[in-house]
This record gives structure tokens, C-alpha cells and sequence, in this order.
């Protein structure tokens, strides 16, 4: 087990690399940079720009640089943009912001929708089943950019009861609205995941034995069909919860979280090449690291399952 | 009293092609203590008539009629008159080891909870009563593999584990579904050695569902041989082996291949088991019956004594077939 988890830390270098050589290609094979303005700057100062970010440099010994200084100092750069801030500095302000909400949403997205999957596979084809396949599809095809406004005007213009926007240090009030934005359709893919894992596992020949031995429903669901019921909907939550913890442009705009969501999107109009890959390698680091979270609690849940 | 007796027993299930009558009108009583071989071929309902004792069928079935134990009605009793007598009472071996054991939790904690909800021990004390039942069905090194998940035994190991389990809370009826289909046939006969050995040890009477007339001819006194859900023939094995009344029967033992006679061709019994979902108004054996006429179509000759213990549900009568 030690050494699995050991070889899957090495394999990350290189992928880690590898999602850093392939972004950097692309970011810099679009057109325009982070100096590219609707008014053409002149020609020396644009060089002076250039030169003093190293962008006159070849390719290949940017991107030696940039390597080269995330493994010696764990320094990611200075954004092009915002003159006085390094990446560092602005992963450091919006990472905390994004993997609040985000941690939340995702506890309340995985508590509600094995809930409520789980309910609906009980008292499958009850009127409760089906309101919780109605829900889940409501809240699926509502998309969190046209739900943001909605809550927004719900909760702060006519009832006045949630402030519309900012972050506050994480204060409950401020995080209401940005945690029903971002959990709900998650909620809603969890609840059907679960679902339709728990009829299936309700249906099966060991489900049966524990009927037979006289145990209550409750000990039935609880002792024997919840943990191979959340297999399946586990390996949906590890590339959900680095999705989460990330963030999302909508919330971070709609409700002024100030979180890395918005920085991205940002970074990437802006061609502000150093804050782009410093969330994409944050983003891959992550997804890696909750993938193999992901394996191990596998393991931990499918004793046929042995590293 | 019987301890079991079953009147007029039927199972239907709600599919999308219509209503599928499994069991049709099965009656049958069973005392402390005795074996009972029900019969028939795939799909003649055998499997079905245990689940609905138990209160075990899916959930698109009914049952209607009526089963009582020890006197008291379990047919689609709550779950909590049902709970209590299942395991406890009336235990339960199924079919497939492979599958019906919790592959998630290991052996001795899906014993354990057995005794724990019934006997109200404790959990060490369960454990190890369970333990004590892995010897009784002969696993080796019981204690070492009651840590084990079902995954790590083999085929045989885990049904010896399922009966195990099944006679934790020695019951009093135990209904063993097809308890050897899915293995070798030399772990069979092991199996099933067991399993007598285990029946004479602990007394308790037994419903043995198969579709092989060679086990049922080694382990029980009784024979019911069940046809599209209704019941064709019952009696008592040895004179039913030997004088089969019933052509569904004839024709049962006529299709086991044997060693001893030097024949070419396999004996079967010409088409296949009915179509459930049309239920024959007649007799359901009639169209694949060498002897049956119109009226079989029409009605069937209810189940009647026609000596000594002997039943049968034929419109022909035993000197016709002759």
C-alpha cells in the first residue's frame, strides 16, 4: 500500500511537467500577450516590457526558467498584470476564499444528494422518488449563471435578507448564496449517481441474505447496501471536490467572493501568462492528489480491491 | 398442528408483459423434523414458493393464500412478525454462494450480526459461536479464516459458510434453494453429505429445492415435483421414484442419463416449460404430455390421494399411463 501510494506520487512529477509544457505551448501559441492592448503601445516600450519579464527570450529557456524557479524557490512568477503581485501572492489571497466555499458546497452536495438518492432508491416509484428525480433534473438543467441572479434577486433585492456580495472573512451570510450557486447541480449529479447504484444494489443476492437473516430495513441499507451504493458515486467525487475547491468564475463574479475562480478566467483574457499556469498547476496538482485519495479509500472500502 | 403449513399458495408478478403466475395453489404441510424435496425444472416456480415463505419476493410479486408456522400466519406478515423468524426460525441457504454473502464485510461479522439481533450476545461471544459453527461445517483453520472476506474462499468454502451461517440460531426449518447448483459436482456431493449429516445432527426439518432427483433421492423422505407452479405429483420418495404416477414425472426420471445402458441419445422431454405469462387454463404439463387430450387443455384433475400418502393431479389415471 505504502509503496503504491509512494509510486503514485513519483508518476505525478511527470505529469505535473508535462501539464505544465503543454499549457505553456498553447498560452503561448495564441495569438496576442500580456502587453497587447487596443491601443498600440510603442515599439521600444513594448520591448522594454518584454525584457523585463524575460518574454524576449527564447521559448525554451522561459520555460526552463519558470520550471527552474517553481522547483528551486516554489516561487510561480510575477503576474504580467497586476504589476505589484506575484502569482504567489494571488493564489495566496484567493485559494483560501475558493477552498472555503468550495469545501462546503461539497459537503453539503454530497450530504444532500446521498440523501436524497438514497431515499428515492427506498421508496423507489413513491411520490418521494419521484420528487427527488425532479429536483435532481431541475437543479441539473438550471445552470449556476442563470441560478446566481435569481438568488441574488431573491434573497437580496426583494427580501433583503443576504448580502449581495463579498466575502467578508467567510462569514455565514456571505456564504449562503455562493454555496446553493455552486452545490446545487453537483447535488443534483450525486442524488442520481446514488440513486441508481442503491436500486441496483437493493436488487442484488446479498441485499437478499440480509433480509433473511430478520434484520430491520434500517440495518439493511445502513450495514450492507450504503457502501457498495457510494462505490460508484465515490470516483465521481474526487474530480468533483478539485472542481469545487477550485472555484467557479460564476460565483466568484456574480457575488464578489474574490476567489482563484475568477482570477483564472481573468488570467486567461488578460494573457496573463504566469497566473494562468500557476492555477493550472494548482488545479492538476490537486486533481491528482484527490484522484489518488480516491484509490485509496477504494481500497479501504472493497476489501477485493489490494495495491 | 404442522409446524408448516402452507394452503393454497400462489405467487404473481406484475411484469410488462403482463401478469406471471409463478405459483399456482400450492399446498403442503411439514412436520419438526422432516425433509421435503420440491422438484421441477427451471422456472417451475420452486425458488419462488421459498421466497414467498420468507417474505423474500421482489418487489413486483404478490402472494396469496396462506402459510402459518408454528400456527401463527407469516404470509405478507409486517417486518415485525417476519424479522423475529427469519434465521432464528426459519433459515434460509440460497442458491448462488458466490454472490449471496456481503462481499464487503468479513465472514465472521456477517455471522456475528445474526446471533447478535436474535440471541442478543454479544459481539465477542457471537464471534466466537461462530467459529464454532465454521468447524461444525468443517472449514478448516475456522478461527484464522472467520477474519476473511467472502472473496477468499472458494466456491464449496462459501456455501459451507452460507449454511453455517443459516443454522447459527438452530432453526427449525431450514429451506436450503438449490444449494449445490453452482458448484463442481464433487464439492456437490460434499455439500450435500454435509448437509444431511448436519440435518440428522440438529434435528431440523428441511425444504431441499432442486432440480436434481439424485439428491433428492439421498436426502429426503418426502417429493413434491412442482410444473408451471402447480404441484403434479407428491409422496414420499422411494415408492414415487419407483412408481412415478405422474407422466411429468415419468419423464423427469426418464431424462437422467445413465451409465449403465448403452443408449446413444439423451432422454428429454420433448418442448419447453410454458410461458408463465398465458398461465394454461388446463393442465400447464398438457402440451408437452404424451397422454394428454383436449380436456387437459380445458381443466386439470385436482390434487388427490390415490393411495396411501400418494397425490397426483392427472386426468388420466395411473392404470392409463400403463
Amino acid at each position: 500500500m505504502i509503496t503504491y501510494i509512494l509510486k503514485r506520487l513519483a508518476i505525478a512529477v511527470p505529469t505535473l511537467l508535462l501539464l505544465v509544457i503543454i499549457s505553456f505551448l498553447l498560452m503561448h501559441a495564441a495569438p496576442g500577450g500580456p502587453f497587447t492592448q487596443e491601443r498600440q503601445l510603442p515599439p521600444a516600450v513594448l520591448a522594454n516590457l518584454n525584457a523585463k519579464y524575460g518574454l524576449d527570450e527564447p521559448l525554451w529557456r522561459q520555460l526552463v526558467s519558470y520550471v527552474w524557479g517553481i522547483v528551486a524557490h516554489f516561487d510561480f512568477g510575477p503576474s504580467f498584470i497586476y504589476k505589484d503581485r506575484t502569482v504567489n501572492e494571488i493564489i495566496a489571497q484567493g485559494f483560501p476564499v475558493t477552498l472555503t466555499y468550495g469545501t462546503v458546497s461539497f459537503v453539503v452536495a454530497v450530504v444532500l444528494g446521498v440523501a436524497l438518492g438514497v431515499s428515492a432508491a427506498i421508496w423507489h416509484n413513491s411520490w418521494l422518488d419521484y420528487l427527488a428525480v425532479g429536483i435532481s433534473i431541475g437543479a441539473q438543467v438550471l445552470p449556476n449563471f442563470v441560478m446566481a441572479p435569481l438568488l441574488l434577486l431573491t434573497f437580496t433585492w426583494w427580501l433583503g435578507w443576504l448580502p449581495g456580495g463579498g466575502w467578508e472573512g467567510g462569514d455565514w451570510r456571505y456564504m449562503v448564496m455562493p454555496v446553493i450557486a455552486l452545490s446545487t447541480s453537483f447535488m443534483a449529479s450525486i442524488a442520481r449517481l446514488t440513486r441508481a447504484s442503491m436500486l441496483e444494489v437493493l436488487t442484488s443476492n446479498h441485499i437478499r441474505t440480509a433480509r433473511a437473516k430478520g434484520l430491520p430495513e434500517s440495518q439493511v441499507i445502513l450495514k450492507h447496501a450504503l457502501k457498495p451504493a457510494l462505490l460508484p458515486v465515490l470516483s465521481y467525487l474526487g474530480p468533483t471536490f478539485v472542481l469545487m475547491i477550485t472555484g467557479s468564475v460564476v460565483v466568484d463574479f456574480y457575488f464578489s467572493t474574490g476567489g482563484i475562480g475568477k482570477s483564472f478566467v481573468d488570467s486567461a483574457l488578460n494573457r496573463d501568462y504566469a497566473v494562468m499556469l500557476g492555477i493550472t498547476i494548482l488545479v492538476g496538482a490537486l486533481t491528482i492528489f484527490f484522484n489518488l485519495v480516491v484509490d485509496i479509500l477504494y481500497a479501504w472500502i472493497d476489501p477485493k480491491i489490494r495495491y | 398442528m404442522a409446524m408448516l403449513e402452507i394452503t393454497d399458495l400462489a405467487v404473481r408478478f406484475a411484469t410488462t408483459d403482463g401478469t406471471v403466475s409463478a405459483v399456482n395453489g400450492v399446498s403442503l404441510t411439514l412436520d419438526k423434523g422432516e425433509t421435503l424435496g420440491i422438484v421441477g425444472e427451471s422456472g417451475s416456480g420452486k425458488s419462488q414458493l421459498a421466497f414467498a415463505i420468507m417474505g423474500l419476493l421482489a418487489k413486483n410479486g404478490t402472494a396469496t393464500g396462506s402459510v402459518r408456522f408454528d400456527g401463527q400466519e407469516i404470509l405478507n406478515a409486517p417486518r415485525k412478525t417476519i424479522n423475529p423468524i427469519r434465521a432464528n426460525k426459519i433459515a434460509m441457504v440460497f442458491q448462488d454462494p458466490m454472490t449471496s454473502l456481503n462481499p464487503y464485510m468479513r465472514v465472521s461479522d456477517q455471522m456475528a450480526e445474526v446471533l447478535t439481533l436474535h440471541k442478543g450476545m454479544s459481539k465477542a461471544e457471537a464471534v466466537a459461536e461462530s467459529i464454532r459453527m465454521l468447524d461444525a461445517v468443517k472449514i478448516p483453520d475456522a478461527k484464522g479464516r472467520a477474519r476473511l472476506y467472502p472473496h477468499e474462499f472458494s466456491g464449496g468454502m462459501r456455501q459451507r459458510v452460507m449454511i453455517a451461517m443459516s443454522l447459527l440460531c438452530r432453526p427449525e426449518l431450514l429451506i436450503a434453494d438449490e444449494p449445490t447448483t453452482a458448484l463442481d459436482v464433487t464439492v456437490q456431493a460434499q455439500i450435500m453429505n454435509l448437509l444431511a449429516e448436519l440435518q440428522h445432527d440438529f434435528g431440523m426439518a428441511t425444504i431441499l429445492i432442486t432440480h436434481d432427483l439424485g439428491v433428492v433421492a439421498g436426502f429426503c423422505k418426502e417429493v413434491l415435483v412442482l410444473y408451471g407452479g402447480t404441484v403434479m405429483e407428491k409422496g414420499p420418495t422411494d415408492p414415487l421414484f419407483a412408481t412415478p404416477s405422474h407422466p411429468y414425472t415419468r419423464g423427469l426420471l426418464a431424462a437422467i442419463p445413465r451409465v449403465d445402458q448403452e443408449e446413444e441419445a439423451l432422454h428429454s422431454i420433448p418442448g419447453s416449460p410454458p410461458n408463465m405469462t398465458a398461465a394454461p387454463k388446463g393442465c400447464p404439463f398438457a402440451p408437452r404430455c404424451g397422454h394428454a387430450g383436449e380436456d387437459c387443455l380445458d381443466h386439470l384433475h385436482p390434487l388427490s390421494e390415490f393411495a396411501p400418502g400418494r397425490w397426483r393431479a392427472c386426468n388420466r389415471s395411473v392404470e392409463d399411463l400403463a
